[in-house]
């Protein structure tokens, strides 16, 4: 392949030398000037129009072709509205394309100047405008009127039916948290997060654990710096920067401190709610033929979950939770018969930029039968069997341990 | 200095006047808008050669990912290019700064300094810019912003590496990536000073084609490039001062620790002491500016056009009411279609339809545009001149690439393929190739107004096809890369077995986009070439109508020797029957009886 791209280099190089040349030479040679096109050009260039309107068109058939079937049939409800919104869309266009283009060149190549000829003098027709002001205009009421039909149906409320999934980002990789048996999903405050608790799930053993580990913090920083008053070895600018490290801890535990407990309607705490949760990292499961509403949170900045087969997508946003309901239709073993391919997975895709590691943020989404996502999902931990043993105190560096992978 | 300024309040003066000047005065700190044009255009240049090479260093990555490079090595070094591959967030820097140049340096700089300044006073028939001295300051703020933006290049940690969006939190917080270090706050600075340049111009253009129109330069005789170039103007004096505002509230959010666009953020193993502000705030301000940009970046380039395919069909312009009505019903529209951008942000999906219902109307001005053009095709005598091509190229590729933009526009669909190469493909093919088109047909057309010379015809055929072709198969097939599911801003897709099937466009794509550089090798020899050695040109080497023509071939402060010229008909008189000739300038006096368009 390098060998390729050199030859290419090394030909253009030596094709521009030429052309250098030949201009160099013909330069001289002629006393044409050079905005008098002569009727060789003109008839070179109208020929060139049409060939290459026709190596335009063919290419533009052959990837089509070739490329048409770009992704399988949509595995989502909404997705086969989406891709019969898309045909009608592409198709439309696709006209228009061909029309428009094969006019231009078309024109071009049949208009090309003559000597003996003078241009028409066409300044105006009210009439032409008013059709190719209306005609565009008919069309798209249609397709905005059509569009907007399956934009409301896409975006509407979920019904009361629905299942609710909470997906969660950071940088670079995907978290799914299940509500458990209350259905509720505990709260979560970002204030909390650590290693045991990526999603910084609020429980009040969780909050008294973290002000305790943020308390021995402060306390090992203050005695440093009553260290260094005794016998001062620091220099200036490190004080400050401790003093600036204890402000900081301070403003994160009082934001702690800050956080009021919610009920739900049926006298649930939201901090007790989180204890059935179930987190999941590494493949986001989801019963098939049931609806299923999407909350998206995101940890650091933002990104992107991407589902192409399902014709899904929502940005994940700090501090702004994002919504996004669909109903899964075709399970991923149905989905590998169709292909052929035992392999084959759905994907939740990052589609955001969010740093170095994004072009491979990814989770794969495994559609199954209701049966089998039960027993799936019966065999995960709930979160507060997995944050059990927190009765220690968490060492100051589990903090760091968020940092990228 | 006083010559101009006195020049431009209409005295008549011109020859009297030939004090010497010193070379600072006549080409660093020219106030002529002749030279100030043929000052944003070299810069321009200068500008889109690195651009582009920097897109061939990634498509080299794209194309064969993972393979080594010797020329990569050369160009970026061990740190960039360890073993001659990119590395990743060299990648994602290099993107960033190719769209941030391209957008804001070529096509917007670039394309509106050079071809405002050249023709506003030039064609209204006016001595000189309405502040010349505002008008040298607007080249320099650009000259400095431009200088900055290259220096950010080889700062620690690289340069801003969000892509040409800068969208926070990742552009706020520079433990989120190496980029969003140094590299972001001159990028930031740079675009400050970028828009400060960008207002001094506008403001100065509007003033100019309002005040300064010679006797009988009546609005409705404006050539259409002045028409868009005014419009261009207006739309950039309206919104770029909003891009300042968010630029300046991310800049507070960096240094000052204030969170108008941070919330709820856990980074680095810390969590951040930020609560209540929304990233997505900074998207609205961002393409409130974001969308006009992009018809400040295309309105020039059909402006250009409408002149140029009128001229070398030797017919009028058809429709030219409708033409005005069109730029001036795009620059309206273009500013409430921003939320497009945004169907995904978790937006609200009512205020999603109202952005699809505006989005779409603009299809019907532009489609009125492209049946315009058409019209005036049919039945003309078309003289392929280099500039011609160009302009033909770019009625092709304006409908190719709005085209796509109707499915950008229905959110709907745009849930699928927001963030893919699908919008890659369409907005390459509207600015890079369209707005690109436009510049160059420009640059063919009215070369020999700059510099007293011709560019070479046959060069610029070459140059032409082969820029043509390798366009499209860069850009084309990206449609279907993206419509595959296959994310923009990515380094490399081998880890997506789905994606597979479309991968093996990505080194055709490349090898279209490293012959399609090496083409632009031809127009930068003819270019250099020809102000020194090019043939010299006389007076009005088209045959045009616009009054630029009428003023002698060597440049003068002043633009005309003696008395204004005056206009007593618009610039479309091509092949009129009543005259024998198949051009008459706007400065014929109408014959007894004619009837004026
Ligand atoms: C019929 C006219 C057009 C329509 C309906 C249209 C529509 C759209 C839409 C909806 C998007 C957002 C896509 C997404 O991010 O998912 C978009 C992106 C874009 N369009 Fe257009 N467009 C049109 C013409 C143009 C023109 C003429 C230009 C420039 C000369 C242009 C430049 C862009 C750019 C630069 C972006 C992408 C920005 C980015 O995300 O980096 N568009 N267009
Ligand atoms: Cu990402
Ligand atoms: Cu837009």
């Amino acid at each position: 392949m390098k060998l390729l791209i050199l030859l290419v280099i090394v030909l253009g190089i030596i094709a521009i030398a030429q052309l250098t040349r030949v201009y160099e030479l013909t330069r001289g040679l002629r006393k044409t000037r050079e905005e008098e096109i002569s009727p060789a050009d003109n008839r070179m260039n109208a020929m060139l129009m049409l060939a290459w309107m026709i190596v335009f068109f063919l290419c533009t058939i052959w990837l089509y072709v070739r490329y048409g079937d770009y992704l399988p049939e949509p595995a989502s409800a909404h997705g086969v509205d989406v891709d019969k919104l898309m045909n009608v869309n592409i198709w439309m266009i696709t006209i228009m394309f061909f029309i428009v283009n094969f006019l231009l060149f078309w024109f071009s190549y049949k208009y090309y100047y003559r000597k003996d000829r003078k241009a028409r003098f066409f300044a105006h027709d009210n009439r032409l405008e008013m059709v190719w002001t209306l005609i565009p205009g008919v069309v798209m009421a249609f397709i905005i009127v059509y569009g907007l039909i399956i934009w409301n149906r896409m975006t509407g409320p979920a019904s009361d039916e629905a299942m609710r999934v909470e997906v969660y980002s950071k940088q670079f990789d995907w978290t799914v948290r299940y509500p458990g048996e209350n259905a509720v999903f505990g709260a979560a405050d970002y204030n909390l997060i650590s290693t045991e608790n990526a999603l910084g799930l609020v429980t009040r053993e969780g909050i008294a654990v973290k002000i305790a580990e943020l308390d021995a913090q402060i306390e090992k920083k203050r005695e440093g710096l009553e260290e260094n008053a005794r016998l001062p070895v620091w220099p200036a600018s490190y004080v400050e920067a401790v003093e600036d490290q204890i402000y900081r801890l301070q403003r994160h535990k009082q934001r702690i401190m800050d956080l009021s407990e919610f009920k739900s309607p049926e006298g649930l705490s939201e901090w007790e709610a989180g204890a059935d949760d179930k987190i999941v990292k590494g493949e986001l499961h989801l019963p098939v033929g049931k609806e299923v509403e999407f909350i998206f949170r995101s940890q650091d900045v933002l990104h992107s979950a991407y589902m192409p087969h399902f014709r899904a997508q929502m940005n994940t946003v700090p501090g702004v939770p994002t919504r996004f309901k669909m109903t899964p239709t075709i399970t991923t073993r149905e989905m590998r018969e169709k292909l052929g391919k035992d392999d084959f997975d759905y994907i939740l895709l990052c589609n955001k930029v969010c740093g170095s590691a994004h072009f491979n943020m990814q989770i794969k989404v495994i559609i199954e039968d209701e049966a089998d996502y039960n027993a799936w999902l019966a065999q995960q931990k709930t979160f507060g069997g997995a944050a059990a043993p927190a009765a220690e105190p968490a060492q100051k560096d589990t903090l760091t341990t968020a940092m990228v992978n | 200095m006083g010559a101009h300024e006195q020049a431009a309040q209409g005295h008549e003066h011109g020859h009297a006047h030939h004090h010497e000047e010193s070379f600072v005065s006549k080409y660093v700190f020219s106030q002529d808008h002749k030279m100030i044009s043929k000052q944003f255009l070299i810069t321009a240049i200068f500008m889109g050669i690195i651009a582009v090479m920097l897109s061939i260093f990634f498509r080299l990555q794209l194309g064969w990912p993972g393979e080594s490079f010797g020329i990569l090595n050369t160009f970026l070094g061990d740190r960039w290019a360890p073993d001659g591959i990119l590395d990743r967030n060299a990648y994602l820097a290099i993107v960033t700064i190719h769209g941030t140049i391209m957008v804001f340096f070529v096509l917007t700089g670039g394309l509106s300094g050079t071809f405002a300044n050249l023709l506003i006073p030039l064609q209204v028939g006016a001595r000189d810019m309405a502040s010349g001295f505002l008008n040298m300051l607007s080249y320099w703020f650009f000259f400095v912003s431009s200088v900055i933006m290259i220096a950010s290049l080889f700062v620690e940690g690289g340069a801003a590496s969000g892509g040409w969006t800068i969208y926070p939190p990742l552009s706020a917080l520079p433990q989120a990536m190496p980029g969003s270090g140094l590299g972001m706050t001159l990028w930031l600075i740079s675009m400050v000073l970028f828009v400060a340049s960008s207002l001094l111009g506008g403001l100065n253009y509007i003033v100019t084609i309002i005040n300064l129109r010679t006797r009988g330069m009546k609005m409705s005789r404006l050539p259409l490039t002045v028409w868009a170039l005014l419009v261009t103007a207006i739309l950039g004096v309206l919104s770029f001062p909003v891009l300042v505002s968010a630029v300046v509230l991310l800049i507070m959010d960096r240094s000052f620790g204030t969170a108008f666009y941070l919330s709820d953020i856990f980074i680095g193993g810390e969590a951040l002491d930020v609560t209540g502000g929304s990233p997505i705030l900074f998207q609205h301000l961002f393409w409130f500016l974001g969308h006009p940009e992009v018809y400040i970046v295309l309105l020039p380039a059909l402006g250009i056009s409408s002149e140029v395919i009128s001229t070398n069909s030797r017919k009028p312009i058809f429709g030219y009411k409708a033409m005005v009505a069109s730029i001036l019903a795009i620059g309206f529209l273009s500013f409430i279609v921003w939320g497009h951008h945004m169907y995904v942000t978790g937006m609200n999906p009512f205020l999603g339809s109202v952005f699809v219902f505006t989005t779409l109307l603009i299809a019907i001005p532009s489609a009125v545009k492209a049946f315009n053009y058409l019209t005036t095709l049919w039945q003309g005598n078309i003289r392929f001149t280099p500039a011609m091509l160009f302009s033909i190229g770019l009625v092709s590729t304006f409908v190719t690439g709005g085209l796509t933009g109707i499915i950008l526009a229905d959110s709907a669909l745009d849930v699928n393929v927001h963030d893919t190469y699908f919008v890659v493909a369409h907005f390459h093919i509207v600015m890079g190739m369209s707005a690109i088109f436009g510049m160059l047909a420009g640059v063919y057309h009215w070369f020999p107004r700059m510099y007293g010379r011709m560019l070479n015809t046959k060069l610029g055929y070459a140059h032409f096809w082969l820029t043509l072709v390798c366009g499209f198969g860069v850009f084309f097939p990206m449609h279907f890369v993206g419509i595959a599911g296959a994310p923009r801003r990515y380094y490399s897709y081998s880890t997506f077995e789905f994606l597979q099937n479309t991968m093996d466009l990505n080194p055709i794509i490349s090898v279209f986009a490293i012959v399609g550089g090496l083409a632009q090798l031809l127009f930068l020899f003819n270019f250099f070439h020809s102000i020194w050695f090019g043939q010299k040109a006389v007076q009005n080497p088209w045959g045009s109508n616009t009054l630029e023509w009428t003023a002698p071939v060597e440049h003068m402060h002043g633009n005309w020797p003696g008395a204004l010229p005056e206009v007593h008909r618009w610039a479309y008189d091509y092949s009129n029957p009543e005259h024998e000739d198949d051009f008459v300038p706007q400065t014929v006096p109408l014959k007894p009886g004619e009837h004026a368009h």
